[in-house]
């Protein structure tokens, strides 16, 4: 390849580069009013998470709907999440709880994962660093070096993990698992590096589950979270929630 | 005082062996049991997602908080001068040891992944009290170890005060992480309080002479070695004092919590619930583990014997581990307040009492880890000289006067 051939390749890339950008910007533009939900860029296997972003969900439980667990459903089908008939040993990462108000009787109800905390007490206790979060507020499992000694369950304020009680059989390969170790809701990290949302916020038929990226003033959820307000779960704890509500 | 002479124990009755191999089949029940719930998966325990840690975890904490307590004895003579102890400090060292050593085989064979015990002991995070404790539990071995051979080697007599003295300073490090274990843990209301640690501290002191008296009687009476009145009376007023102490901190520790509106919840479901905890804290810990053991140690009627002596420090073990119980179980059985002044419910037990009901084997390896601990320590004082031919009140009371 001499010079002049190259430089004309590489001219090339740059006008489809630059042309493809100009599309992709104009798309963006005209898609933040139709699909506010998709604002997950691809992230390359090489590159590592990124602490500009801050991946976490923005629930509305004025939406959420009695007798509904389509969240539940999508999250135990996407990790194949099947139980053994037996409710208290079997994992749940998502679930849905009713609350009623003591006082006046109104009830909400609400899913409930792993809220993905900034300052997170499981990974605090983990005595060998399996907890972990990634620089982009998702929290994690490393089931590789996870001893199984369940601390981080004991010091979860929100009851979000499961320790695997049995041996578990058709894993998904984007979502391994192990008898012995402890798991919860991985924010979907396999579909959310790859530009795409959480299975349950996808599966939710009345848009109750906004996914997004807190850290951008821009993006639907910080928009309205600005705008509409929101609440943590136990805030007292100031653990600086990924996940937040409203309604409650 | 003349100096003491220590001697093995013959170790070649008919009694030594059967209590041996009683020990040793037990052990062998535990490490079966492991097996059965490695094997299968926690499934088959008592244990859930709801309550994490179960029996064997009551077993365990009781004896890592028992370990370093045993070592008070020796501390007494090393660090406080009461050189009527010194007699007993190997001993005492050696059921540090042999404690410490009950309790880790218990929470190891207990974890998920007991495989990975080398990624526990290579990889920590340090902001994690748990990683603290490996470290702690790991230099607990070593300066026991080093404290014991001060005492045994002639020539390293010499050193012996001064590793008595970083042995009881590390022995208050560990009880202070064991006890934050729970003390650190801001998510559940029976938690999250400091006084958890120094109340682990004196907890260590009353279940670890306990421990220590047990064996040490039962010794002395089935070798027909002489344990002098003087002994048995001070051992008997320090676990007196040991229960006193615990009873102390636990009313503390209770009184806080119902002084503040958020806890009492919590406490009524404890001290007052229609439950096993509060069964176990008024029956278990209070009349059993604390009132009875105190009349015993302080009513002239039981003034030095032999016999009451080792009731009480059954009862103290008895009470503690009802004591460990009520607060690794129950702290877990009562619902999180996720949503104050909310009533919750859920697919996922959220807003009701967790049930458990510990199954055989996790009964089985708790109690295989504690009958470790025994059989080292019988097993220990054949082979090598931790015991004194004689603790007659000659040879331990300084104020001793064969005139008298």
């Amino acid at each position: 390849m001499n010079k002049t051939e190259g430089s004309n390749q590489i001219d090339s890339y740059r006008r489809k580069l630059l042309g493809g950008g100009a599309a992709l910007a104009g798309a963006a533009t005209l898609s933040s009013g139709v699909f506010f939900t998709s604002v997950a860029r691809a992230k390359p296997d090489a590159e590592p998470a990124s602490s500009e972003v801050r991946w976490g969900f923005l629930i509305d439980t004025n939406k959420c709907v009695d007798n509904c667990d389509k969240c539940v459903t999508a999250c135990n089908d996407e990790f194949n999440l099947t139980g053994f008939g037996r409710p208290e040993t079997d994992a749940q990462w998502i679930r849905t709880v009713t609350l009623r108000d003591k006082k006046s009787g109104h009830t909400t109800k609400l899913p409930l994962m792993c809220q993905h905390c900034a300052h997170p007490p499981c990974v605090d206790v983990c005595p060998t660093g399996a907890s972990f979060k990634r620089p982009d507020g998702i929290v994690l499992v490393d089931k590789h070096i996870c001893i199984g000694c369940r601390y981080c369950m004991m010091a979860c304020p929100y009851k979000a993990r499961s320790f695997v009680h049995e041996t578990i059989t058709n894993q998904k390969e984007y979502g391994p698992r192990g008898k012995g170790t402890v798991e919860s809701c991985t924010l979907c990290v396999h579909r959310v590096d790859k530009g795409g949302i959480p299975a349950c916020a996808e599966a939710c038929p009345e848009k109750a589950i906004l996914f997004g990226n807190l850290n951008d003033a821009n993006s639907e959820i910080a928009r309205r979270m600005a705008s509409e307000g929101s609440t943590e779960i136990r805030a007292d704890l100031r653990l600086d929630l990924g996940v937040r509500y409203q309604g409650i | 005082m003349k100096p003491t002479t220590f001697r093995e124990i013959s170790g070649t009755s008919t009694g030594y062996y059967s209590l041996l191999g009683l020990l040793g089949l037990m052990v062998a029940a535990g490490l079966g049991s492991a097996y059965y719930m490695e094997h299968n998966g926690h499934w088959v325990t008592g244990m859930s997602n709801q309550v994490v840690w179960g029996m064997p975890h009551v077993f365990a904490v009781f004896l890592i908080v028992a370990a370093s307590g045993a070592l008070n004895v020796a501390s007494m003579s090393s660090v406080f001068g009461k050189t009527s102890y010194k007699p007993l400090a190997p001993l005492s060292g050696l059921m540090a040891l042999a404690l410490l050593t009950g309790g880790l085989m218990i929470l190891v064979l207990d974890l998920g992944r007991p495989d990975r015990l080398i990624i526990a002991a290579t990889t920590y995070n340090f902001k994690s009290i748990f990683a603290w404790n490996m470290i702690l539990y790991n230099g607990f071995f070593l300066i026991v170890g080093i404290y014991i051979w001060t005492m045994m080697q002639r020539k390293m007599n010499k050193y012996s005060k001064t590793a008595g003295f970083f042995a009881f300073l590390w022995r208050l490090a560990l009880t202070t992480g064991t006890g934050s274990i729970f003390g650190f843990i801001v998510a559940r209301q029976f938690y999250d309080a400091a006084i958890m640690a120094p109340m682990f501290i004196v907890m260590s002191f009353a279940f670890g002479l306990a421990c220590f008296l047990v064996f040490l009687l039962a010794a002395y009476k089935w070798t027909g070695r002489e344990i002098g009145s003087y002994l048995v009376n001070r051992l008997q007023k320090l676990l007196g004092l040991f229960v006193a102490s615990t009873l102390f901190f636990v009313i503390v520790f209770h009184m806080t919590n119902l002084y503040i509106t958020q806890h009492h919840g919590v406490e009524d479901f404890i001290l007052s619930g229609n439950n096993v905890y509060s069964g176990l804290f008024w029956v278990g810990y209070m009349l059993l583990g604390t009132l009875f053991p105190l009349a015993i140690c302080y009513a002239p009627a039981f003034r030095a014997s032999i016999g009451w002596t080792a009731t009480a420090a059954v009862m103290v073990i008895a009470g503690g581990l009802s004591q460990m119980y009520i607060i690794i179980i129950g702290g877990q059985a009562f619902p999180m307040d996720l949503f104050p002044g909310k009533e919750v419910s859920s697919s996922f037990f959220d807003g009701v009492v967790a049930t458990y009901s510990p199954t055989a084997p996790e009964v089985m390896l708790g109690v295989g880890g504690m009958a470790l601990a025994f059989a080292a320590t019988l097993f220990a004082v054949k082979i090598l000289r931790f015991l004194p031919l004689s603790l007659a009140d000659a040879k331990v009371d300084p104020h001793h006067s064969t005139q008298g």
